[in-house]
């Protein structure tokens, strides 16, 4: 049964064939399918286990560093003249961002099935990385499939998931960027299906990962619900996060969705701009379509061909989106819009110089919306921003585009 | 009314051998040059044709068929211009069953009724769609049978007894096993296994099974024949038509390279059953 465009609550999807409204799905491969079933089953458990809760709620505790702070932005919302402005700060977990949530619930569910070894799917590394590092912990062995193209523009994290033990497999196939490397992942995980256990690093793909992967980022909104409640007394008038796959956003975003007067933007990447095929703009500038085992929006042809993304930062780089914000989209509860590469790079300084927080370029599009709308927001107004990652791994990038040879 | 595929098995039936199932992918290298193939097809031997949906994320093949894809779509391919083919190929042959293989979305975006309709029109008699199983069977495979489509499914080493009158429910024309977990033209498979579990199939099914994904050579074909209704060879065509592209387009042997693969295959089956 689909969901009704206007539900009674936000936060009751998926249904049991996995949709959020005519979105997700389950479009994958017969060999796959009794795999699929029986994840879905052992999530069903592992969600209601409390076996299950207290050992992933152990290892956010010690081994990430939850809970995140809640980090008042004191000069940038003096800077910006409007709404107070605070920070979610998962860019200060293990590993530099907010991967680390989703790895450590797939990986112990992994275990339970009794997976042997561990695939992934990685555009900037931070998943890739994330991955290599719980592997790490449990010792099981990890291949992470990376695209040609994005290996070489991301050579220290190709390093770092090599010091952790993981093999990296280079993705010439197609365009070598990463829904080639999810094609290339989906391929092994076909070969090697008995063994093996997908851990895809993003909202999106078949049921159950969506929501899967939604509830174990959902730490994140959960987190930040109670400690606006501690710091102010009430909720926040407006919610913040960037959008690739989606996995932070829809994080933040879901504890608050049945909250009707938390405004919510989803900000995607606006690459070069709109006009052009150079941005990454599934839910502003695509249309419905099927890729990865969902429906979902998609940048595509009018043939149904999928097209190549693009933006400054790497782990927006995907041509589609995860499920549910498709869904939030179409009933108009969530917001979504592009910032362009240039609009992030300023806030990427802007930030730096400002709280001496060097954000990654994915938030740093989150934080260019929070510029233009701050300023306009009333100073009793309260704004909270997912910051996902941290900025080490663009630092290249960016001097590169600001023109600086390091 | 039977069908082309009934018709087409009955008479294999009675001939005492199996099917050739033969795989090229829609336009490659070039509309004009697969039209060419696709007519000869028959004639080198070929019982079945699959004709393949070229799609840019092509999660179930490997890379022989990954790159024929990408070949048609750079030579200007559509599921518009597949269906075109297909209407080519009818204009001379009226009795050789003709599948169309591929993944989803190019046919979400063109319309599932108007894709049924054209499809019907064109002279398409079935569809294997990777990326629909069981579960999604009212996106495409009821609206198809309905319209008088053949909805062919793949069963796999995975389908388990649970599962397998599930995958057969809405199966028509054939059922399509997957003799290996993996991608196509990859690990050969095991004669043995793949016996065994076309026996269970067939436990399950009055439908012909073919068996497909990494048969390459005439000796496969004909152990996996002994066993089976029908054989599919696919990336060793496609990977014929690649070695004799010249400068990346079709040479004067591009056509000859395709059938004489077919050929081979067909004359092996042809001699063990003699």
């Amino acid at each position: 049964m689909n969901q009704a465009l206007n539900p009674n609550s936000f936060r009751a999807g998926p249904d049991e064939e996995g949709r959020f409204g005519k979105f997700g799905g389950r479009f994958v491969a017969e060999t796959l399918m009794p795999l699929v079933l029986d994840l879905q089953e052992q999530w069903t458990w592992a969600k209601s286990d409390p076996g299950f809760k207290r050992e992933l709620d152990a290892l956010n505790a010690t081994y990430t560093g939850r809970p995140s702070p809640l980090y008042f932005a004191e000069r940038l919302t003096e800077k910006l003249g409007g709404a107070k402005i605070y920070f979610k700060r998962d860019e200060l977990n293990h590993t530099g961002s907010h991967k680390i949530n989703n790895c450590l619930g797939q990986i112990l569910l992994a275990r339970k099935m009794g997976k042997t070894r561990i695939i992934a799917e990685t555009g900037a590394g931070q998943h890739g990385v994330a991955t290599a590092t719980v592997c790490a912990r449990f010792g099981l062995p990890c291949v992470v499939y990376m695209g040609a193209t994005d290996v070489e523009r991301q050579a220290p994290n190709v390093f770092r998931m090599k010091l952790l033990g993981a093999e990296v497999v280079p993705v010439t196939a197609g365009h070598g960027t990463l829904k080639d490397a999810m094609n290339e992942a989906m391929r092994d995980w076909v070969t090697n299906v008995e063994e093996t256990y997908y851990l895809i690093g993003t909202a999106a793909g078949m049921h159950p990962y969506p929501e899967m992967v939604r509830d174990f980022q959902s730490v994140i909104g959960k987190e930040a619900r109670e400690q606006m409640l501690a710091a102010e007394g009430r909720l926040p008038d407006l919610l913040v996060a960037a959008v690739g796959g989606g996995s932070n956003a829809i994080g933040l975003f879901h504890p608050f969705l049945d909250d009707k007067d938390v405004a919510i933007v989803g900000v995607e990447a606006g690459g070069k701009g709109l006009d052009g095929d150079e941005h990454c703009a599934s839910l502003t500038a695509g249309s419905p379509g099927v890729l990865h085992g969902n429906r979902t929006y998609l940048l595509q042809n009018e043939d149904g061909q999928i097209k190549e993304g693009h933006s400054i930062s790497a782990g927006l780089d995907y041509p589609g989106i995860g499920p549910e914000h498709s869904w939030l989209k179409d009933t108009g509860r969530v917001e979504y819009v592009p910032i362009m590469d240039t609009e992030a790079l300023d806030a990427f300084q802007l930030l730096t110089r400002t709280e001496g927080i060097i954000p990654a370029l994915e938030p740093a599009h989150a934080l260019a919306e929070v510029v233009k709308r701050a300023p306009k927001m009333g100073k009793d107004k309260i704004i909270i921003m997912n910051l996902c990652g941290r900025g080490d791994k663009d630092v290249h990038t960016a001097a590169k585009h600001l023109g600086v040879e390091i | 009314m039977t069908t082309r595929i009934e018709d087409r098995f009955a008479k294999l039936k009675a001939e005492g051998r199996p099917a050739l199932v033969n795989f090229i992918m829609g336009g490659d290298p070039d509309h004009e040059t697969c039209l060419q193939i696709m007519r000869d097809l028959p004639g080198a031997g070929a019982d079945i044709i699959e004709l393949g949906m070229p799609f840019s994320d092509p999660m179930a093949d490997g890379p022989s068929i990954q790159k024929a894809g990408i070949r048609a779509l750079k030579a200007g391919a559509s599921l518009q211009k597949t269906l075109d083919i297909v209407k080519g190929f009818r204009a001379g042959d009226d009795e050789t069953p003709v599948i169309l293989m591929g993944y989803f979305n190019p046919i979400y975006i063109y319309g599932v009724a108007r894709f049924v309709a054209a499809a019907l029109e064109a002279g398409v008699d079935g569809l294997i769609v990777v990326d629909l199983p069981p579960e999604m069977d009212d996106e495409l495979c009821l609206p198809a049978l309905e319209a008088g489509l053949n909805f062919i499914r793949l069963a796999t080493p995975t389908t388990d007894d649970k599962r397998l009158p599930a995958v057969l429910k809405n199966t028509s024309g054939f059922v399509y096993y997957v003799s290996i977990t993996g991608i196509t033209g990859a690990a050969a498979p095991d004669a043995g296994k793949v016996a065994k579990a076309v026996e269970r199939i067939k436990r399950h099914t009055d439908l012909p099974v073919c068996v497909g994904f990494g048969v390459r050579t005439a000796e496969q074909a004909v152990e996996i024949g002994k066993g089976a209704d029908g054989v599919v060879v696919g990336s060793a065509i496609v990977s014929a038509i690649e070695n004799s592209l010249e400068e990346g387009r079709a040479g004067s042997r591009t056509v000859e390279a395709a059938l004489s693969v077919v050929r081979d295959l067909s004359s092996g089956l042809r001699a063990s059953k003699a």
